[in-house]
């Protein structure tokens, strides 16, 4: 087994420009990612930072292959996935996994937080279901009597940590979290960070990290690519790129992080 | 809040326990016909003709609601029609349900060519007349209870298409359908087992009251002759006929009109009830 578990290389890819599509004929393409390359060794726990729309999830799409590439290679654990086919990509989908930025949405309504769980495992054959659920959600800290709950019955907080069971109960080799605390209020967004942290310790996972906030990366990553309208302006140790940033937008996010002022008093 | 959440589900079991209940009644009447009818339908008697119903002057024991201008039990034809109008109702709602609600789920989902296909289809079907359409297949099918049903689903079919597409779409966007493809589910599986289920409620609804437009429209059909053979009560034909005594005795025409509004009402609202005491979501 190769110990990068991502080698990505010169990736593009384009969608259809529908606002300028003419009256016959094909849309033109406009390129979202323009030629982006990277690695991500096991056990890191990288951060991808950027504006908005500069291309982070259309990015973390790709390495997930829900969407495909236009040009580059993506190399998952040594292998090809840039143009595989969706039934040769099937059985490797439980190695990388995914958490998702709206819990709401990314949890089917109708069907037990149990079922959610249960379902990814039962189609890569795994046994003893019930078992695995419940180990689940005790890693992400959920009592063992939520699996009868719907999605609707619970905190946002607590539907983000169901995101996170179903992903570590694949025990996937990777795992893609895009902005996953962006929706929750700032006690459930510590919360779920130090969730996240714990388990990133306990259980080895490397982690890419998606976020627009800069204060939320320095935490829990040791490195950071940071993504500019489809290009990568910057990339290195977190702590560096902190220290002095060499991008324009890179000082312009960090500018962005509130500081705590130390003239401010209560009164 | 929880104030109103009950009142709402208090509401809404009423009208699922009304509902059910009048077709319950009306199944059952339907099923056991020959055993709880007090008359032989067809059975003509001209002493016994146009009797009022029972709490009338001049009603008769045997003829609870009546008899009509042959002397036939209103109570009894009324029973009879029912199961026209339940086996109508039940095997052209589900044929149109499923043909319908089939082809809406792959087009929505899958989008592309099959969706291309589907509602190009949809749209050329809907720009012919329903009702000059099912006269017309009718006069091609001749009459007969297999013509009505064949009528209903090649017209109705396009309703549950367009609702279920529409609403298929919008599951389709949603993340938890994401979310199977990375756990590596199949398109095919992932339409059953992940969006069937949230496009239920709708079917349901469109369902029930498909069921109640199949009885209108066999009353329709029945009523202008074009339904299945005259001598066969239904409801249709029942009106048809009471319409001409109207003022000698009202209650050939009422009775199966009540009886017709009661049954197309409690599908529609059986469906509203069902989707509202059932769904996880809603509850
Ligand atoms: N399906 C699509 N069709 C056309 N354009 C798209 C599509 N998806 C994304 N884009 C465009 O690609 C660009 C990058 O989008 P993306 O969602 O990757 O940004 P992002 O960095 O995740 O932004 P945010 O922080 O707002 O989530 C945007 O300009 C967007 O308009
Ligand atoms: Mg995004």
């Amino acid at each position: 087994m190769s110990d990068m578990i991502y080698r990505i290389r010169d990736l593009r890819l384009d969608f259809p420009d529908m606002t300028r599509k003419p009256l016959f004929g094909p849309a033109p393409r406009i390129e979202v990612l323009k030629g982006l390359g990277f690695d991500i060794p096991r056990g890191d726990v990288v951060g991808i930072v950027g504006s908005s729309g500069s291309g982070k999830s259309t990015l973390g799409r790709a390495m997930l292959r829900l969407l495909e590439p236009s040009h580059g290679s993506i190399l998952f654990e040594g292998r090809d996935i840039t143009h595989l086919p969706e039934s040769a990509l099937r059985p490797l989908r439980r190695k990388f996994q995914m958490i998702f930025q709206d819990p709401m949405s990314s949890l089917n309504p109708r069907l037990t937080v149990g079922t959610i769980i249960a379902g990814p495992l039962r189609l890569h054959g795994f046994d003893d279901l019930g078992r695995r659920v419940g180990r689940a959600l005790d890693h992400v800290g959920l009592p063992e009597a939520m699996r009868h709950r719907y999605p609707h019955e619970l905190s946002g907080g607590q539907r983000q940590r169901v995101g996170i069971a179903r992903a570590i109960a694949l025990e996937p080799d990777f795992i893609l979290a895009d902005e996953i605390v962006s929706g929750l209020d700032v006690s459930s967004q510590a919360q779920v960070l130090n969730l996240l942290e714990t388990l990133v310790r306990e259980l080895g996972l490397t982690l890419a990290f998606i976020s627009h906030d800069l204060s939320v990366i320095r935490r829990l990553c040791k490195r950071v690519i940071v993504l500019h309208r489809g290009e990568i302006v910057e990339t290195g140790d977190t702590a560096a790129v902190f220290r002095a940033p060499k991008a324009a937008c890179t000082r312009e996010l960090i500018e962005a992080i509130p500081l705590p002022d130390p003239n401010q008093t209560w009164a | 809040m929880a104030d109103a959440r009950t009142f709402v589900s208090r509401r809404a079991g009423l009208r699922l326990w009304l509902s059910g209940g009048w077709l319950v009644l009306l199944t059952l009447a339907a099923v056991l016909a020959p055993f709880v009818s007090p008359q032989d339908p067809l059975a003509q008697d001209l002493f016994a003709a146009r009797l009022p119903p029972f709490w009338q002057a001049g009603a008769e024991a045997g003829f609870p609601l009546g008899s009509d201008s042959l002397g036939r039990d209103v109570l009894s034809r009324i029973i009879y029609g029912a199961r026209v109008a339940l086996i109508v109702a039940v095997i052209a709602g589900t044929l149109t349900c499923l043909i319908g609600a089939t082809l809406g789920l792959v087009a929505g989902y899958f989008g592309g060519w099959p969706d291309l296909v589907i509602s190009r289809l949809v749209d050329i079907w809907m720009a012919f007349p329903p009702v000059l359409f099912a006269i017309l297949l009718i006069a091609v099918l001749g009459t007969g209870l297999s013509s009505i049903i064949i009528a209903i689903v090649v017209i109705d079919w396009t309703r549950f298409a367009r609702v279920v597409r529409a609403e298929a779409m919008r599951q389709a966007a949603m993340d938890y359908v994401a979310s199977a493809q990375v756990a590596g589910r199949s398109r095919a599986g992932t339409m059953l087992r992940e969006i069937l289920p949230n496009v239920l409620p709708t079917i349901l609804v469109l369902l029930t009251l498909e069921m109640g437009i199949a009885v209108i429209v066999e009353a329709i059909l029945s009523f202008v002759n074009l339904s299945i053979s005259t001598d066969q009560p239904t409801w249709g034909g029942m009106i048809a006929e009471g319409r001409l005594s109207i003022y000698q005795a009202w209650w050939v025409l009422v009775f199966p009109l009540v009886a017709l509004f009661l049954t197309v009402l409690s599908f529609s609202q059986l469906g509203e009830g069902l989707k509202d005491r059932f769904d996880p979501v809603l509850r």
